[in-house]
């Protein structure tokens, strides 16, 4: 990773933070925090539905992950990677079969009544299971949830499951919701959806569809002196180009989520008074993936997926096309994952020749034109980098003789187009790692998914040995041998490339000097915020 | 206006009032046919957005679980739950005949009754809507008044350069130069948005707050129309200058501001006004980049939203929204023009 610096500010942040995430103290910067005060800073989407406990999405948590929290939260210096916030303790059973949580005493729902474990059973087994768009996939054979007092919730499985699965899933799926708002009528219609009541540092105050959201502060937070701000106000900003304004103009306080533009960062980091932070997403890794449509006979031989592994200068594209703000990958799994990550699978470094020396032998030859073949290129159009890195992947494919269409579609088209209408040779993708592969990444590969589900294998790949091994790998229990077997599976797939791995990135924050306590967990932005505060 | 005929050219004397019960009738007349036909143009505003948006590849499910994912169970779900199961024809006419009720249907993205959403929205884009034609026909005419009342002068190219450089600039470059300079740089103005946010302002503090976030977005819309009126008018004025009643003035030794201002300006005032009109409907489009680079939370960024989430039932309730709009514009324009022109009969005001 280059040693791009941007500012004496983001020095303190540290560039290299994909690497050196796990390794790093929590805050460079720690301070007395100050009471009081109003954060404004920039959303630029307006979620539909504020439930995370239904829809586990970065998105909704932005915003409703300082109303309702989760049992635990990602830490860079806790046990497991874990710090409590619901739950004080958690603990598998050997057999997998069950998973006990010790509640924290004396936390209040917004509306003065008690958290309980009863909550806690309602979340799981009405919503989390059934409803949520992570859960229905994690605890899908969770059977029942005792309660033996109101300070202990008991998960039992109907089929043995590994518990490190769902410590690694507590973070984003586990958000509770009071059962006594929930159990009345139908979950999905609740109004209680769009107006959250939780146990968080905040409170739901008002939403101006267009305009803003405001939060206020809960006065019974069960943690101490916390939280320090008295209102968070997202101010909905949906042009590109308006965080950057709002921030130089004094109107917002932080644009998260690379609210502004990479390319704008440079500029905007030599303003006096902003701060650029490329740290505190670390447990919210994208990753940048060629999706490969095996049903093209050229495609489905290895060798061509090799060479056009071969054909992408990682390099370049990390500091072309992500100014340096990411890290080349190996394989499925991110760099920066603390428990699964292996650097021992095959490479492909960057090599034109051997790229077009495997295409020859895989028997096609370069025709009169210079072309071996075409195909058709869809990047997803959600970020301004998968968008580039397809332009850049167009040429990079034109080098080894193979000719690219590209096709631009919108993200509800690009969506159908890939993963319902299979009408692709290459798609360029940005899948999100979770934590643990079981949860949203070997599904990018296995076989026997049907038609229409996003971000999975929709390529029409089938490798019997890579299925047979993400099969095991769900029913390990034992933590040391699950993860040896994901570190097979990212073997498996840097030698079969279903899908060629290119790079891994997270987001960038902007905020003025005043804003403390930023970035202090791996998904600080999705985080409870209670110990955020501004300097006057 | 006195009613002394002039100048030896009477049909282009528009301004002698009649009785007002003629042109009453003939306004009635327009309403009646007018209605009718706007019936028509709405049923094909609708059915023709409808198909468009069928035929663009994805659906509101698609839209969302971009940034959800989910597995074909949660999809098969909400594809249920949002009526997306149901074939395009039913959709249609379940569509037609709530609207036959006067029920816009419920919002998928917002999950609230589009009527709401849409009435939240409508004040914001007709406060800068009006603002803006305001600002581009006021100046414009204006302008082109004092350009055209010497032709070939100075000032009659310089405007027109000027004016014709402000139409060619995209509407989204002038507001973020506006955005750059005023609000930045100088921190006069805010940045965006429609008032400030979570202020709790009334009344008259709360009307001088919006007024001071409308300068932007009203400036950087108005400006790119204003060329349109200031070359009318100025060409409308070129026109008349030729006219022998304005010799007639002359000749009865009127000062060259009375001819100016009561004789020319106001004879080429008139296609200005058709042009009000028509022009609203590319008002209301040009808003939707505005609205967009400005924050303001109106109804052409919603539109935008509509689109990129697929939410048929939202975007064909705001362009109805709009279709009433332009209708309603135009017909206020054919009513203005029966009472200001008595040749435009009832009989030819079909524009």
């Amino acid at each position: 990773m280059s040693g791009f610096t941007i500012s004496r500010r983001t020095m303190l942040a540290g560039s290299a933070m994909l690497l050196a995430s796990t390794a790093m103290p929590t805050s460079g910067w720690a301070q007395t925090p100050k009471k009081g005060g109003r954060l404004v800073l920039a959303a630029d989407s307006e979620p539909r539905n504020l439930n995370p406990a239904i829809v586990a999405s970065n998105g909704v948590f932005f915003i409703s992950s300082k109303i309702v929290e989760t049992l635990a939260e990602a830490s860079f210096d806790g046990k497991d990677g874990l710090a409590p916030r619901l739950a004080l303790s958690w603990e598998g059973a050997a057999d997998g079969l069950s998973a006990t949580f010790k509640l924290r005493d004396g936390v209040r729902w917004h509306d003065g009544k008690p958290f309980t474990s009863a909550d806690v059973a309602f979340s799981a087994l009405q919503i989390w299971k059934p409803l949520q768009n992570l859960g229905r996939t994690v605890f899908k054979d969770l059977a029942s949830v005792d309660t033996p007092d109101d300070l202990t919730a008991v998960f039992k499985f109907a089929k043995p499951t590994p518990f490190q699965l769902i410590r690694n899933a507590l973070p984003a799926l586990s958000s509770v919701v009071p059962k006594h708002i929930y159990e009345v009528g139908k979950i999905e219609d609740n109004p209680a959806n769009n107006t959250p009541i939780g146990t968080g540092p905040f409170k739901f105050g008002e939403y101006k569809a267009g305009q803003y959201y405001r939060l206020t502060k809960n006065t019974d937070y069960w943690g101490k002196d916390e939280p320090y701000l008295d209102e968070i106000i997202y101010q909905v900003l949906p042009d590109r180009t308006s965080a950057a304004s709002a921030l130089e103009a004094g109107e917002i306080q932080l644009a998260a989520f690379s609210a502004v533009p990479l390319a704008d960062l440079d500029r905007i980091s030599k303003v006096p008074g902003l701060k650029v932070i490329s740290k505190g997403y670390e447990g919210l890794t994208y990753q940048l993936v060629v999706e490969i449509n095996h049903r093209r006979k050229e495609l489905a031989d290895v060798k061509v997926r090799q060479a056009i592994a071969h054909a992408i200068d990682k390099d370049f594209v990390v500091k072309t096309v992500f100014l340096g703000y990411a890290a080349t990958a190996t394989g499925p799994v991110p760099k920066n994952d603390p428990q699964f990550y292996t650097a021992d699978v095959p490479t492909y470094a960057f090599d034109v020749a051997k790229a077009n020396a495997l295409l020859d032998e895989a028997g096609y030859k370069r025709g009169a034109d210079g072309n071996r073949f075409s195909l058709k290129l869809l990047p997803a159009p959600y970020f301004n980098e998968t968008k580039q890195f397809g332009d850049y992947l167009r040429q990079a494919l034109a080098a080894i003789g193979i000719d690219a269409e590209l096709v631009n579609n919108d993200s509800a088209a690009h969506i159908k187009a890939v993963y319902t209408d299979h009408a692709f040779d290459l798609a360029v993708g940005p899948p999100v790692f979770r934590g643990d592969p079981a949860i949203s990444t070997t599904i990018l590969v296995q076989s026997g998914i049907p038609d229409g589900v996003p971000f999975s294998n929709q390529g029409g790949y089938k490798n019997d040995a890579l299925d047979a091994l993400i099969a095991k790998a769900s029913e390990t229990l034992d933590t040391a041998a699950r993860t040896d077997l994901y570190k097979e599976f990212q073997k498996e797939v840097a030698t079969d490339l279903p899908l060629i791995n290119v790079a891994e990135w997270s987001f960038i924050s902007v905020a003025r000097d005043t804003v403390g306590n930023i970035a202090n967990n791996p998904r600080w932005a999705v985080s409870n915020w209670a110990d955020t505060y501004l300097e006057s | 206006m006195s009613g002394r005929t002039e100048g030896g050219a009477p049909a282009r004397h528009f301004f002698q009032l009649p009785r007002v019960i003629v042109p009453m009738t003939r306004a009635l007349t327009l309403l009646r046919r007018r209605l009718v036909g706007s019936i028509f143009v709405l049923l094909i505003v609708v059915v023709g957005t409808f198909l468009l948006l069928e035929a663009a590849p994805g659906d509101a499910v698609d839209a969302y679980i971009v940034s959800t994912g989910g597995d074909a169970g949660m999809i098969e779900l909400l594809r249920h739950r949002w009526g997306l199961d149901q074939s395009e024809l039913t959709r249609l006419a379940n569509y037609l005949w709530a609207l036959l009720h006067l029920d816009l249907g419920q919002s998928v993205t917002f999950s609230r009754p589009i009527r709401d959403v849409i009435l939240e929205r409508l004040p914001n884009t007709l406060l800068l809507m009006v603002s803006a034609t305001a600002l581009s026909f006021g100046l414009g005419s204006a302008l082109g008044i004092y350009a055209g009342a010497r032709p070939g002068s100075f000032r009659d190219r310089f405007l027109s350069i000027g004016s014709l450089a402000l139409y060619a600039v995209p509407g989204f470059w002038l507001g973020l130069v506006l955005i750059v300079v005023f609000a930045v740089d100088l921190r006069w103005l805010p940045v965006g948005g429609i008032e400030t946010l979570a202020s709790d302002k009334t009344g008259l503090d709360r009307a001088a707050d919006i007024a001071t976030h409308l300068v932007l977005p009203v400036a950087a819309l108005g400006f790119i129309y204003l060329a349109l009126y200031l070359r009318m008018m100025r060409a409308g004025m070129a026109e008349v200058w030729r006219l022998d009643f304005v010799l007639a003035a002359r000749a009865k030794g009127l000062s060259r501001r009375r001819i100016v201002l009561a004789h020319v300006a106001r004879n080429a005032l008139l296609p200005l006004v058709t042009m009000l009109g028509l022009q609203s409907a590319q008002m209301l489009g040009g808003s939707v980049v505005i609205e967009s680079v400005f924050s303001v939370p109106g109804l052409g960024r919603l539109a935008q939203e509509a689109v990129a989430a697929r939410d048929t039932p939202l975007l064909l309730g705001i362009i109805l929204t709009s279709a009433v709009l332009v209708i309603v514009i135009n017909l206020l324009v054919d009513i203005a023009y029966a009472f200001l022109d008595p040749r435009v009969g009832a009989g030819e005001a079909g524009a």
